[in-house]
């Protein structure tokens, strides 16, 4: 993939997600999300639901069976529980992203990182991924019975025959980027706490850059949708499921 | 295989406080106290069983496959491995397993993923969501379609290469091969004895498990 810049008058919002921060938006059907690591290491943790009844949310199991893939990277979709894609990768310059490995605790950041509370660091206390997830849920009504196999872009854990897993180090140069096009409208819940298996042990979580664009249609020949036949059937569901709306 | 630990049980099913057999295409859902062990037996080879796993007072916290395979830093399960709860708790231990083997990311089968993966026109078969579910709602009990995470399939075959590729393999069970975990709290056990047509998981050919419990 050759990195390309976004045409700015297709540019809705910009916004940036500090260092292990949270962030939610619902992305509507027709628009990008363009999540760009721009110092390069970042994590950035993502759940999909469908914003319209968040029963309906991304399923890490149907995500790789249907594409026949552990990890995700650009042509590939994300599933919902339904048979239905909520977003696709219609673009990505990194390679690879983790869908099996969820989000550190409070329990592993301090093993890890030492604990820097917010009584003695203020605003620079430690964070942990399940900790800023559950609260972006409780935000949206939902709670941890919500919070399922996500998503850690930017990262890359891979395994060897016996299914050992080993982490990558080196897998997101400063200024990869992935662009998630949505195909309904989707929550995004993101937050950008260090990888649960990074191997660093100084405490260092990246900002990502965030911006939402309005996107081409989906053409006949489009890549995600024409990967595997099962992308042409999950495109078929989702067209369905629009018809009871538009 | 590489990295299976193939272990056999020194328990007697002639002492087992109870017994069932699960024919394919039923749910199985049943709770287990803290210390209580629970054999699955493949009856007659190549059959997977889809399982989740709550805490009997609580079931928000559950089975959680992320943080089992991140914890101990593999993604298959056997002898040795420790199943963890959402809440990072230990829930069970597999004791023993003369299978070698267990998935933790193909998930269950679904009428609507079955029209993604197959054909638009195989909604209508049966499925392991429609058993999850058909049995939580007859049981009354306060655990739903939310709480469907990401389960276990005993005895399937879910290979991942080395270069992110996942495939699902004939089985590597044969008759006879069992799996035993021991509760390490109460927990409620969900079970879909699969009734998947479509792909190898149960060579086709879907058949019966045994259930024991041991105190």
């Amino acid at each position: 993939m050759t990195a390309h810049d976004i045409d700015p008058a297709r540019i809705v919002h910009r916004d940036t997600l500090p260092g292990a921060r949270y962030w939610s938006f619902i992305i509507r059907r027709g628009f990008c999300l363009r999540i760009t690591d721009s110092e390069g290491g970042a994590n950035c943790s993502a759940l999909l639901y469908n914003a319209r009844e968040t029963l309906e949310r991304y399923n890490m199991a149907d995500t790789l069976k249907a594409q026949h893939t552990v990890c995700l990277t650009q042509g590939h979709v994300c599933y919902s529980d339904m048979g239905r894609v909520l977003m696709s990768i219609v673009a990505d310059t990194c390679g690879w992203h983790d869908t099996f490995c969820g989000v550190s605790t409070a329990a592993m950041v301090e093993a890890r990182y030492g604990r820097h509370s917010y009584q003695d660091y203020r605003n620079d206390f430690y964070r942990s991924g399940r900790e800023l997830f559950l609260i972006e849920l409780v935000k949206h009504g939902m709670d941890k019975r919500d919070l399922v196999s996500n998503i850690n872009f930017f990262s890359r854990v891979d395994t060897d025959d016996a299914g050992n897993m080993h982490f990558h180090t080196d897998n997101s140069p400063a200024g990869s980027y992935v662009d998630l096009r949505a195909e309904m409208d989707t929550l995004v819940l993101l937050n950008s706490c260090p990888h649960p298996l990074d191997t660093a042990t100084t405490w260092q979580p990246r900002p990502v850059d965030l911006a939402i664009w309005r996107a081409d249609p989906v053409a006949e020949d489009d890549e995600c949708m024409n990967s595997c036949p099962e992308n042409r059937r999950g495109f078929a569901n989702t067209a369905i499921y629009h018809c009871q709306y538009d | 295989m590489t990295g299976a630990k193939l272990t056999e049980s020194q328990l007697d099913p002639a002492d087992a406080v109870y017994t069932a057999v699960v024919p394919a295409g039923e749910p199985w859902l049943h709770p287990l106290k803290t210390g209580q062990t629970l054999r699955i037996l493949d009856l007659e080879g190549n059959q997977a069983v889809d399982t989740l796993f709550y805490n009997a007072h609580d079931p928000a916290e559950r089975y959680s496959a992320v943080d089992t395979i991140r914890a101990q830093g593999n993604l298959y399960l056997t002898t040795g491995s420790r199943l963890l709860t959402c809440d990072g708790n230990a829930m069970l231990t597999i004791t023993a397993d003369t299978c070698g083997r267990h998935d933790t990311l193909g998930g269950a089968c679904a009428a609507e993923s079955n029209q993604v993966r197959y054909d638009l026109d195989k909604r209508s078969m049966h499925n392991c969501r429609d058993s999850f579910l058909s049995a939580l709602a007859e049981a009354g009990v306060d655990i739903g379609k939310r709480d469907l995470a990401s389960n276990i399939n005993f005895f399937m075959n879910v290979p991942v290469t080395p270069q992110g590729g996942l495939t699902f393999e004939d089985g590597i069970s044969a008759p006879g091969r069992y799996v035993e975990m021991r509760a390490e709290m109460d927990v409620m056990v969900l079970v879909s004895n699969c009734p998947q047509l479509n792909n190898p998981c149960n060579a086709y050919n879907p058949t019966p498990v045994q259930m024991f419990i041991w105190d």
